[in-house]
């Protein structure tokens, strides 16, 4: 029913298949989509939030997409900046993660500002002394980046690209795409830095203040760092999920194994630089506050010293090692497990920055104060995975997301006679000399 | 936010701030205006032959 819509050369599901599919989805969405619009036409009061934690759940969700998303501008630096070439296999997917991301971390922000409709204050009414004015700014911008992106990648839809000014435009946007990138990157920059910089110059909360250079607590670039490090993790996770969901190789092994070499090295470098940063925070800075290391990571329910060993150690210095190792990438096991525990170790970086700051006693008379999200707070912390999940199984029917996949999953030929009849019928295609715009 | 509001005030901050910001709306509705242009002149060519 929908087979012109589908890219040349691939196979595609039964539509019946694909909208149970999106159906199934599409419930949890929904879930979602009804907590949002709870969360708006009744207020904060469905959140768990309070004096104590006044970032929900859904803010460690936003930070922690906006790192996983970091693919996007770190593999698109590689590629349109530094010329890797092998990369173009996986830059598509890459942007769609990231678009998904993004839209994902905005929408978040919808939710929390509580008053969707009074967004653009921050842009008119900017308060150019908060760390969050510049993330809302490059986000903001970031997302257009992003867009631009992957427009092109819509205007390759093979109905689409018979229409000559989309065809046109889509190359031409190709051509400078080098330019949009190098934006994409300038921007993200500054965004994954300012949200560690948010944490980094709260001197109120020990567990996060960190000292730094001219106005830029060392956190800031921590998490620039980790998200350049673990980004291109997650979008290669998704790549291996993909495959296994439609059963299918999508992206040849030589784009997987350089990104994920480039990624161990920013790993292990990110770890390193992370470890010096623990330890003089807790030699010397948190000691000069008053505080002990152990008084963070001591007298709760929660909290151990466990989630720090876990951070450093398993999910950044082993994933590291796996990566850095030709036989470790090359393993198909080892490189899940490096894979996973890189994204895993990037969000809990992100739950500790956000959640753990504020669960931490400071006053002499505080107490741990653990938190509890509400339903709504979860409903809309899964409604953008949803959301992911339903535009990438969108993308991947109707878009040539990978251009290797007709390469590498040859369509069997059909029989003689069957070929008879097709080549007997009219072609569907009024100018089969229209082939998807190439960068 | 632009110089001419009422809580514009002409210090780095607001400088840096909304430079920035106008800096890469400017590159990027540049960028984007060029595409659009340039894709309507080669369709008015119509050449046809789509040749990259």
């Amino acid at each position: 029913m929908d087979s012109a819509l589908i890219p040349k050369g691939v196979k595609r599901c039964p539509l019946w298949q694909f909208l149970l599919f999106i159906g199934a989805a599409g419930i949890v969405l929904l879930w979602g989509v009804y907590a949002m619009f709870l969360c708006w036409f009744k207020g904060l009061n469905q959140t768990n939030m309070n004096d104590y934690y006044g970032f929900a759940l859904w803010i460690w969700a936003d930070l922690a997409v906006i790192a996983v998303g970091g693919g996007a501008f770190f593999t698109g630096l590689l590629r349109y900046i530094f010329g890797k070439d092998a990369l173009k296999n996986i830059i598509n997917y890459a942007v769609l993660i990231g678009f998904i991301c993004y839209s994902s971390a905005l929408l978040i922000l919808a939710i929390d500002i509580g008053q969707p409709l009074r967004g653009w204050f921050i842009f008119w009414h900017a308060n150019v002394h908060s760390m969050l004015t510049e993330v809302a700014f490059c986000l903001s911008c970031y997302f257009g980046v992003l867009t631009i992106e992957y427009i092109p990648l819509i205007l390759e839809n093979r109905q689409i690209d018979k229409v000559p000014f989309f065809h046109h435009l889509g190359h031409n946007m190709h051509e400078i795409m080098a330019v949009f990138a190098a934006t994409g990157a300038f921007l993200s920059f500054f965004h994954q830095g300012s949200l560690g910089g948010v944490a980094g110059v709260l001197f109120g909360r020990p567990f996060a203040f960190r000292e730094g250079i001219f106005i830029w607590p060392w956190t800031f670039f921590l998490f620039t760092w980790s998200a350049a490090a673990c980004g291109p993790c997650f979008t290669i996770l998704v790549t291996k999920i993909t495959e296994k969901v439609v059963g299918k190789k999508l992206v040849k092994d030589n784009a997987i194994e350089l990104l994920a070499k480039i990624s161990g090295w920013m790993l292990l470098t990110y770890t390193i630089a992370k470890f010096f940063d623990t330890w003089y925070w807790a030699t010397v800075l948190a000691p000069s506050q008053g505080f002990t290391l152990m008084d963070f990571y001591s007298n709760n329910s929660l909290y151990g010293i466990w989630i720090l060993i876990t951070e450093i150690v398993i999910c950044g210095l082993v994933p590291a090692a796996i990566l850095i190792s030709p036989k470790g990438r090359k393993n198909p096991v080892a490189l899940w497990i490096a894979i996973s525990l890189a994204v895993v170790g990037v969000c809990l970086n992100r739950w500790v920055m956000v959640l753990q700051i504020m669960a931490v006693p400071v006053m002499t008379f505080d107490n741990w104060v653990l938190y509890l999200p509400s339903w709504q707070e979860v409903a809309t912390t899964i409604l953008p995975v949803a959301y992911g999940v339903i535009l990438i199984a969108f993308s991947y029917r109707y878009l040539p997301v990978f251009p290797n996949e007709a390469e590498l999953n040859p369509i069997e030929p059909l029989p003689a006679r069957e070929l008879e009849e097709k080549s007997a019928e009219p072609s569907i295609d009024l100018e089969p000399e229209l082939k998807p715009a190439e960068a | 936010m632009f110089p001419f509001n009422f809580e514009w005030i002409w210090d780095m901050g607001h400088v840096v701030f909304m430079g920035g910001l106008w800096y890469a709306l400017t590159i990027l509705g540049i960028g984007m205006t060029y595409c659009i242009i340039k894709a309507a002149i080669d369709t008015s060519k119509d050449n046809g032959d789509h040749h990259h």
